[in-house]
């Protein structure tokens, strides 16, 4: 009965704030039993089970199969899951959830703390990415019964730090399934086990996925849908295609290409919308290499950020779904958002007049001097970005060569032989800085550690800010600790993030009851239906 | 079996030469968020702290035991894998070679009996057009004809699996899904086999032996095709087992583009996540593949021409 009226006002909170979205016309609509939905699938994982890795191309399939603690609800906010509450004591060093009762695996066996325990220990602390860290000091979890685990820490973990970061990080899998065997080989990591409302039926590699209702799902007459089908598509064009042909309902993660966004946007049996991806905020990023005398200069750094105009580049090329960045921490972040902080406008005269000050007077040619950059190879916003810097730099007499590799040459050769001048990519904002944007600037990082302080660049203060924030229990004395890391990286600019871009889904407008929280790509689905 | 050795060997040496490994891409793919001892952990699990030639020398000793190995990106061993794309590649390839042979060797003789008229102007304008154009661009535009608007065929993939289908209702549903595939990758071909067929018609067609056909008063269909026909096939034939290999490689474009579960979109997924046992097991099948084809090629030569069977005797 709670959970009803929870998903009641869940639905009805995203509707308000969508009241010019034409879902508002199906409000009274009864949802409908029964369907099949059909999943836009890019690029196969090589794990399908999201307590191991935490990436939006597993969450898209096991999000349905396995569930987190703790979810977001329409607002952002933590919201009960498999956890039902919680609560830390003062020195943040202990932190207690109560687990639902009455919740069985898919294989009929009973979800009890040792589950938690199990998952805590041996996978979000050992194996999962980006679990490791915010796992580090993880000592215990204790299990005085089968429905509460107590989460021990050897130094203070902000409750809030933990709420945000457990939608991703948190998924549980069932011990009975892992315990005595090796974790990394057990085949239930591409045949996934879980609690959530689809259970895993058949995986065929290249070709698709299968997921069916789970009759014993925990939510009450939950979910609507029959089948989930997830489909491999890896060529966008086709899979715009098979969006219109009506053989995909869901294109996530911005798997099509831009032209294709403005096209079946304007197509009235399409919503191309970046609603439901709000926890999946990106930028677009512009890294420096220290080890290069010249870029090693601030002049210099700063100069090259203000030679680029971003709103022209975002006009002309990015469209509607992207906007003017102004830092690590993106807008899209109301928690930890700084406002005013130092920026890099447009300004090509000033660009020249710092190069000159530099020392870099220009060449034969007009040439200052020459620049290698690698740009990522995911996404098509990276390709144009790239080519928009190598022009724009042209301009102020920076000659840039681009070098284009695939994923694993990219990795390699900037994140481990740092064999680059200029490298740029996506940096993806996890809901808390703490999570995947510090690192960014933390000196220290292992080499060969992709996204993160590579650069060669140390700052003894920004590592000091960025410590003080990752264990501050209070909330807003953490939002300025974080306004101040800001400040610095905007200041010293080892890196610049110009560009702010949430990812945009493609979906069916017979689908009801979609795109209701921040992170519903990755969620379980299980309130999604179908109308006819 | 040697020249076998060698290009697995090659390709094994190649692919060391891209920068990175599978572990990287894995990263990639994660997102990142690995500390230093994830990465060295997942390099054990893979095998990739061993020196290259260990590696190498590992690789060759198990797969003289017939042993392609374990898949990085799939988890499960490169045979297995292998197998279970074989079914779409083949049935992709088969349709579209007897597509192009057929279709091309009647275009071909048409063209060459109207030589220089009207039909033989618009079959050889067709089969440039078919050559000229990029087969991912044919694949994008029959699918947004056939698919999108008519809403005939469907736009991708191998069968409808939502729907459940047994038997030979499942059958005929692969068969549509296989209609455009096979048109797209079979058209560039099927240009090349009608200006084989159309040249090396007219080529025969001045023989001595066609005119003494005539001459002994036979019926024109007769002479075309007992006596012509079957002399201007032998470089089509030629041709069908030089092409079995590309089509394999060649589908990449065609597999992607109709998102089929073939060969050649495993091998290039192999080769972007540096899965260097899918990638050689994949040489390793595709070299059996050609073989076995050529061999086929082999035996028809022998039927068509009778020459070459009994010892080159003329």
């Amino acid at each position: 009965m709670e959970m009803n009226r929870r998903a009641l006002l869940l639905t009805s909170a995203a509707l308000a704030a969508n009241v010019v979205a034409p879902e508002a016309a199906f409000a009274q609509e009864q949802p409908r039993r029964g369907g099949i939905m059909t999943v836009h699938f890019p690029t196969e994982q090589r794990i399908l089970n999201p307590s191991l890795q935490a990436s939006t191309g597993v969450y898209i399939v096991g999000g349905k199969i396995q569930e987190p603690l703790v979810d977001l609800d329409a607002a952002g906010n933590p919201a009960p899951c498999l956890a039902e509450s919680w609560e830390a004591t003062p020195d943040g060093k202990t932190i207690t959830f109560k687990l639902r009762q009455g919740v069985t695996w898919h294989d009929g066996r009973p979800f009890t703390s040792a589950d938690v325990q199990f998952t805590a220990m041996e996978m979000w602390k050992k194996i999962l990415n980006y679990g490791t860290t915010l796992q580090l000091f993880l000592e215990a979890v204790d299990t005085p019964d089968a429905h509460t685990a107590i989460f021990r820490y050897s130094r203070p973990m902000p409750l809030n730090l933990l709420l945000r970061a457990l939608p991703d990080l948190g998924y549980v899998s069932a011990k009975h399934i892992y315990e005595g065997t090796d974790i990394r080989q057990n085949p239930a990591n591409t045949a996934p086990m879980g609690t959530g409302p689809f259970r895993f039926v058949q995986y065929e590699r290249g070709q698709f996925i299968i997921a069916d209702r789970n009759p014993n799902y925990w939510r009450n007459n939950m979910p609507y849908l029959d089948r989930v089908v997830w489909r491999v598509v890896s060529d966008r064009s086709a899979a715009a295609a098979q969006m219109e042909s009506g053989q995909l309902l869901f294109s996530p993660f911005s798997a099509l290409s831009i032209a294709d966004f403005t096209r079946l946007g304007r197509d009235p049996r399409f919503e191309v919308t970046t609603r439901g991806n709000e926890g999946n905020a990106r930028t677009n990023t512009l890294e420096f290499n220290f080890r290069n005398p010249i870029l090693a200069d601030i002049r210099v750094r700063r100069a090259i950020a203000h030679a680029l105009d971003i709103p022209f580049f975002i006009e002309n090329f990015l469209g509607p779904f992207a906007k003017v960045g102004t830092g690590p921490i993106p807008t899209t972040s109301p928690d930890f958002y700084p406002a005013n902080m130092p920026q890099y406008p447009f300004n090509r005269a000033q660009a020249n007049r710092m190069l000159d000050e530099a020392g870099h007077r220009r060449g034969a040619g007009g040439v200052r001097f020459n620049l290698r950059l690698n740009p990522a190879p995911w996404g098509e916003d990276i390709a144009l970005w790239s080519t928009f810097i190598q022009q724009s730099l042209n301009e102020v007499g920076i000659r840039v060569e681009i070098v284009r590799l695939d994923a694993a040459g990219f990795l390699r050769t900037v994140y481990n032989d740092w064999n680059f001048d200029l490298a740029t990519g996506w940096h993806q904002y996890r809901n808390d800085p703490a999570v995947s944007t510090t690192v960014w600037y933390r000196s220290g990082q292992p080499r060969g550690a992709p996204w993160t302080n590579q650069w060669g660049w140390t700052d003894a203060e920004t590592d000091q800010v960025i410590d003080a924030a990752a264990t501050e229990l209070d909330t807003a004395r953490r939002k300025a600790l974080y306004a101040d890391f800001v400040r610095r990286a905007n200041t010293e600019l080892p890196l610049w993030m110009p560009i702010e871009q949430i990812f945009v889904s493609v979906i069916n407008r017979r689908l009801r009851n979609h795109s209701n929280t921040p992170r519903w790509a990755s969620s379980s689905w299980h309130d999604l239906w179908l109308a006819s | 079996m040697p020249t076998l050795l060698i290009i697995l060997a090659a390709m094994f040496l190649l692919l060391q030469l891209a920068p990175g490994d599978t572990v990287d891409a894995l990263i990639a793919q994660m997102g990142g968020g690995g500390d230093a001892k994830l990465a060295e952990e997942l390099r054990r699990f893979y095998g990739l702290d061993l020196s290259i030639p260990a590696q190498l020398g590992n690789y060759v000793w198990r797969l003289i035991r017939f042993d392609l190995g374990f898949s990085a990106i799939y988890g499960k061993p490169v045979a297995t894998v292998i197998f279970e794309r074989l079914p779409a590649t083949l049935a992709l390839m088969t349709a579209a070679l007897s597509f192009a042979f057929s279709v091309g060797l009647v275009l071909g003789v048409i063209a060459a009996k109207r030589v220089n008229g009207w039909p033989d102007t618009v079959i050889s304008t067709l089969g440039l057009i078919f050559y000229a154009t990029p087969s991912f661009w044919f694949g994008l535009m029959a699918i947004v004809l056939f698919s999108v608007h008519l809403q005939w065929l469907p736009a991708g993939g191998f069968e409808d699996v939502a729907a459940g289908l047994t038997g030979f209702a499942r059958l005929r549903d692969i068969a549509a899904h296989l209609v455009l595939p096979t048109l797209t990758l079979g058209l560039i071909f099927l240009a090349i086999y009608l200006r084989i067929m159309r040249a090396s018609m007219l080529e025969v067609l001045t023989l001595d032996f066609v005119r003494t056909a005539r001459a002994k008063g036979l019926d024109e269909t007769r002479v075309m095709v007992r006596h012509v026909l079957r002399n201007a096939m032998l470089p089509m034939v030629t041709l069908i087992g030089l092409q079995a290999g590309t089509m394999l490689g060649g589908s990449v474009v065609v597999e992607s583009v109709f998102s089929l579960p073939g060969l050649g979109r495993l091998a290039y997924e192999a080769v972007v996540q540096r899965d260097l046992n899918t990638l050689l097991g994949i040489v390793f099948v595709s070299a059996l593949l050609v073989i076995a084809v050529n061999f086929l090629v082999d035996l028809l030569y022998a039927r068509l021409d009778p020459r070459i069977g009994n010892g080159g005797a003329p």
